[in-house]
C-alpha cells in the first residue's frame, strides 16, 4: 500500500509555539530574587557560550561542539523548581545544564579545551562531562542512551524511597529512537519518577522536526504508555518553571513519569561546523528578536523595579565569571601523559561504600 | 577594552579561508550575535557573529580577501564610551597574543607514554576451601551466588526478562523472588536495550544490577548501552562514575538454534578496555566468579554456557567463596604441550587430554576462566614448560580470544615454543541448523587432539 490516508498536520519549524503562552499566562511571579537569579542562570550561559564558540573559533576547542544559546531557559527553568536530591542527565549539548546545576565554569571551560582542571581531567570533552556532587550524570554522547540511564537513576531514587525526580532531557532527534520508547514503557509500567524534558528545538542536526517525526505533537509521545505531555513555550523561563513545577510535583508524588514538550531554538548551528544552510537567516533573527528568553526576563524584571544600573552590574559580573574561566581554561596543563593509562577500571575494592552527598 | 575580532576556524581541519563580505561598516553598533562578516572555504560558507555589543571600530581585512589565517584578527569592535584610539597599536594582522599554544608533549614524553605497559593490577589469591563440598549444579551455583550477595548486599538486585515469576529462562534465578519480593527480582519487558540501559543508570545511582540477558545473542539490541555507556564512562569522566554492573547469561552455542541463537562473543567483548569478561566452567568457579564480580566496581560480562547449567561439581559450602577475577586455573598439569580453554570447552579439553595420554602425550589444561584482564602470566609459564600451546574456543577463529593468546605468547615466550601456536576453534560459518553441519561447526574433543598430535607429532625430531 503506497498510499495512506493519513494526512499528517505540518508544523512550521520556527514558529512561535502557541502552547502554554508567555509570562502573561503566569499570574504569580516568583520573588524577584528567584527572578534575577534565573536572569544571571540564563545570561551565564549565553555569555559562556558565546565564548566557547569563540575559543572553538581559534582552534582551542577541538572536536565537536554544541552551543546551548537559545535554549536556555529550559534548563534554567526547570532547574529553578528541581530539588535537593533530583538527578539530571542529558545529551552532548550539555554546557547550558552543567552550569544550571552549579557546576564550576571554570571546570567546564578547562574539559572543552581538554585541560587537566576540566571536570573529566581532559579526557572526555564537551559531550562527557559529569558531577556527582552536583547530581549530573552527563553529557551523553550517542542519541537517545541518556533515556534509559535516566530513567535507571529514577529507578536508583524510587529503590531506596527517596522523594527525588531525574530529570531526562532529549532531543526532538532523540524522539525517533527505539529506546526512547523503550524507556517510556518501563517508566509507565514501573512508575519511576522521572521527567522526560523533550528540548525541540525544531531542527535534528539539518532536519526540520516536520520532516522526521510524525504525528501531531511530540508531548504526545507517551500517550500509548499513559504518561501524561504537554508543550510549553521554551523561550519563557516563567511558562517553563510553572509547567516543570507541576510536572516534577507529579512525578515525585509517585504517579510516574511526565512529559514536557520545550519548543525552543537553537541560534546557532546544530555544533560549531555547522554553516545551519537549512534555516534561513530571518527565520533566527525573527526567534532572538522576538522571543529571545533573556530579553524576556529583563522585560520582567525592569517592570519590577530592577534598574537598567542592577543588571548592568550582573552582566559584568557574568562577564568576569566567563573571562576567569577562560583564562583557567587556557592556563591549564594538558593532562600528564600518565593519564592516558588511568580511569579504566576501578581497583577491586574501590568505591564500595554508598555515594552520599 | 577594544576586542579584536579573530578569523573562526569552521571545523578542528580549517587552516585559512576567504573573507568573502562584510555585512557591516566602521563605526556600526552591533550587538552580541548580530552576524558582521561571511567566510568561506572549500567546503563551506559560514557567517561570523559579533561576540560582544560595541562599535566596529575598524575593519582589518577587506572583503574578498583570500587565505586569511585562522585566528588572524579582521576587525576591531570597540566598546561603549571608547573611541578608535583605544584600538590595540598591534591590530596589524598577527595572532594574538590570547591564542595561548597548549603545551606540547616533547618527544621524550611521548616515549615515555609508549613504552608504558597498561596498569595491571594485583589479582586477589585463589581462595582456599573452608567447609565442606557440597555436589551442585552449575545452574545451582549461581543462583546462590546471586542469593549470598543480595543478602549481604541491599543495592544488589536482579533485572531481565522472566527473571522473577517465571524463576528464569534458564531456571538459574529460582527461589530468588520468593525470598527477596518483586522489588529486587524484577521481570522486565523483551527490552533489552531499554534495561541495559535502566541497568546502567541503576549502577551510576549507585546500586548493583545484576542483569540477565535470556542470552548474549538478545544482547547484541543492548551492546551500545554495554559498550558506550557502561565501558566508557567511567574514563570520561576522569574516573569520576564508575558502572558496578554485572550483565549475565548463557553464551555460545547452544542445541540445534540456528545462527541468531548460537554464537561465542567472548572475543567481542574482551575487545573493549573498561570491561571484565569471565566465563567459567566448573559450578565452583561459577559461584565464585559471580559473587566476585557482583563485588566488582566495574562493569563485569559473565558469560554461562546453557549445556553447562545442568552439569555438577563440587562447591565449597562457604558464603565467602570468592574467586578472584583475573586468574586461570591449571585444571591438569601436563608437561608436553599446553592447551587453553574457557567455559564448556574445558570440558572437551580434559577430555582430549586423557585421549592424548593414551597416545603418550602429557597435555597440560589451562582454564582460562577470565578472558580480560587475561592471566597471560599462567599461559606463559605453562608454555616454557611445555614448549607447545594450543588455544581452544568455541567462537570463530578471525580476531579471536585465540588469535590474542597467539600474539602474547609469541611476544612473551617466542623463544620458548617449539611449534607455531594452533587454534582450535568453531569453523568461520554462521552456526547452521542441520544436525551433522552443526557438529561439523563445532570444535569438537577429537579436533583438539588432532589438533595436538599434529602440533607435537609434526616437530618432534625435526
Amino acid at each position: 500500500m503506497a498510499e495512506t490516508s493519513k494526512t499528517p498536520r505540518k508544523r512550521k519549524p520556527g514558529r512561535p509555539p502557541k502552547a502554554a503562552s508567555g509570562a502573561s499566562a503566569v499570574n504569580d511571579l516568583p520573588a524577584k530574587d528567584e527572578l534575577v537569579a534565573m536572569y544571571r542562570d540564563m545570561l551565564l550561559i549565553r555569555r559562556f557560550e558565546e565564548k566557547a564558540g569563540q575559543l572553538y573559533g581559534m582552534g582551542q576547542i577541538g572536536g565537536f561542539c554544541h552551543l546551548y544559546i537559545g535554549q536556555e531557559a529550559v534548563v534554567v527553568g526547570l532547574q529553578s523548581v528541581s530539588k535537593p536530591g533530583d538527578t539530571v542527565v542529558t545529551s552532548y549539548r550539555d554546557h547550558g545544564h552543567m552550569l544550571a546545576c552549579g557546576m564550576d565554569a571554570d571546570g567546564v571551560m578547562a574539559e572543552l579545551t581538554g585541560r587537566e582542571g576540566g571536570y573529566s581531567r581532559g579526557k572526555g570533552g564537551s559531550m562527557h562531562m559529569f558531577s556527582r556532587e552536583k547530581n549530573f550524570f552527563g553529557g551523553h554522547g550517542i542519541v537517545g542512551a541518556q533515556v534509559p540511564i535516566g530513567c535507571g537513576l529514577a529507578f536508583s531514587h524510587k529503590y531506596r524511597d527517596e522523594a527525588n525526580v531525574c530529570l531526562t532531557y532529549l532531543g526532538d532527534g532523540a524522539v525517533n529512537q527505539g529506546q526512547v520508547y523503550e524507556s517510556f514503557n518501563m517508566a509507565a509500567l514501573w512508575d519511576l519518577p522521572v521527567l522526560f524534558v523533550i528540548e525541540n528545538n525544531q531542527y535534528g542536526m539539518g532536519t526540520a522536526v516536520t520532516r522526521a517525526a510524525a504525528g501531531r505533537s511530540l508531548a504526545d509521545r507517551g500517550a500509548a504508555y499513559g504518561i501524561p505531555g504537554r508543550q510549553v513555550d521554551g523561550m519563557d523561563v516563567l511558562a517553563v518553571r510553572a509547567a516543570g513545577a507541576e510536572a516534577l510535583e507529579h512525578c515525585r508524588s509517585g504517579k510516574g513519569p511526565y512529559i514536557l514538550e520545550m519548543k525552543t531554538y537553537r541560534y546557532r548551528g546544530h555544533s560549531m561546523s555547522d554553516p545551519a544552510k537549512y534555516r534561513t537567516r530571518e527565520e533566527v533573527d525573527a526567534m532572538r528578536k522576538q522571543h529571545d528568553p533573556i530579553d524576556q526576563l529583563r522585560d520582567v524584571l525592569l517592570k519590577q523595579d530592577v534598574t537598567e544600573e542592577a543588571l548592568k552590574t550582573m552582566d559584568s559580573d557574568v562577564k568576569a565569571v566567563v573571562l576567569r574561566a577562560t583564562e583557567f581554561a587556557q592556563t591549564s596543563p594538558e593532562p600528564d601523559a600518565a593519564e592516558l593509562f588511568t580511569d579504566i577500571l576501578l581497583p577491586v575494592g574501590g568505591r564500595t561504600a554508598s555515594v552520599e552527598g | 577594552m577594544a576586542i579584536e575580532i579573530l578569523m573562526p576556524a569552521l571545523s578542528p581541519t580549517m587552516e585559512e579561508g576567504t573573507l568573502a563580505k562584510w555585512l557591516v561598516a566602521e563605526g556600526d553598533a552591533v550587538r552580541s550575535g548580530d552576524v558582521i562578516a561571511e567566510i568561506e572555504t572549500d567546503k563551506a560558507t559560514m557567517e561570523v557573529e559579533a561576540l560582544d555589543d560595541g562599535t566596529i571600530g575598524k575593519l582589518l581585512v577587506a572583503a574578498g580577501t583570500e587565505a586569511v589565517k585562522v585566528n588572524v584578527a579582521i576587525a576591531v569592535l570597540l566598546e561603549e564610551g571608547e573611541s578608535a584610539d583605544a584600538m590595540p597599536a598591534s591590530s596589524a594582522a598577527s595572532p594574538p597574543a590570547a591564542a595561548i599554544e597548549a603545551p606540547a608533549a616533547g618527544p621524550a614524553a611521548e616515549a615515555a607514554v609508549a613504552a608504558a605497559p597498561a596498569i595491571v593490577e594485583a589479582v586477589g589469591d585463589e581462595p582456599v576451601a573452608a567447609g565442606n563440598l557440597n555436589e551442585m549444579t552449575v545452574r545451582e551455583a549461581l543462583r546462590d551466588a546471586m542469593a549470598e550477595e543480595m543478602r549481604a548486599d541491599d543495592r544488589v538486585f536482579v533485572m531481565g526478562e522472566e527473571v522473577a515469576e517465571y524463576q528464569g529462562a534458564y531456571k538459574v534465578t529460582q527461589g530468588l523472588l520468593a525470598e527477596f519480593g518483586a522489588k529486587r527480582v524484577i521481570d522486565t519487558p523483551i527490552t533489552e536495550q531499554g534495561f541495559a540501559g535502566l541497568g546502567v543508570g541503576a549502577a551510576f545511582g549507585d546500586l548493583r544490577p545484576v542483569i540477565e540477558f535470556m542470552t548474549f545473542n538478545f544482547a547484541m539490541q543492548a551492546i551500545d548501552q554495554i559498550i558506550n555507556s557502561a565501558a566508557k564512562t567511567l574514563y570520561m569522566s576522569g574516573g569520576q562514575m564508575g558502572c558496578p554492573i554485572v550483565f549475565r547469561g548463557p553464551n555460545g552455542a547452544a542445541s540445534r538454534v540456528a545462527a541468531q541463537h548460537s554464537q561465542c562473543y567472548a572475543s567481542w567483548y574482551a575487545h573493549c578496555p573498561g570491561l571484565k569478561v569471565v566465563s567459567p566452567w566448573s559450578a565452583a568457579d561459577a559461584k565464585g566468579l559471580l559473587k566476585a564480580a557482583i563485588r566488582d566496581p566495574n562493569p563485569v560480562i559473565f558469560l554461562e554456557n546453557e549445556v553447562m547449567y545442568g552439569q555438577s561439581f563440587d562447591v565449597p559450602d562457604d558464603d565467602d567463596w570468592v574467586v578472584p577475577i583475573g586468574r586461570a586455573n591449571i585444571v591438569r598439569e601436563g608437561s608436553d604441550v599446553t592447551i587453553t580453554a574457557f567455559s564448556i570447552m574445558v570440558g572437551r579439553a580434559l577430555e582430549a587430554a586423557d585421549k592424548l595420554a593414551e597416545q603418550g602425550i602429557s597435555a597440560e589444561v589451562i582454564d582460562l576462566r577470565t578472558i580480560r584482564p587475561l592471566d597471560t602470566e599462567t599461559i606463559v609459564n605453562s608454555v616454557k614448560k611445555t614448549s607447545r600451546l594450543i588455544t581452544c574456543e568455541e567462537g570463530f577463529p578471525f580476531a579471536g580470544v585465540g588469535s590474542e593468546i597467539a600474539m602474547q605468547v609469541m611476544e612473551q615466550a617466542f623463544d620458548w615454543l617449539d611449534a607455531p601456536v594452533a587454534r582450535v576453534t568453531g569453523k568461520d560459518v554462521p552456526m547452521p541448523y542441520a544436525a551433522n553441519l552443526e557438529t561439523l561447526a563445532l570444535p569438537q574433543i577429537d579436533d583438539i587432539v588432532a589438533t595436538a598430535l599434529a602440533t607435537c607429532e609434526g616437530f618432534r625430531g625435526a
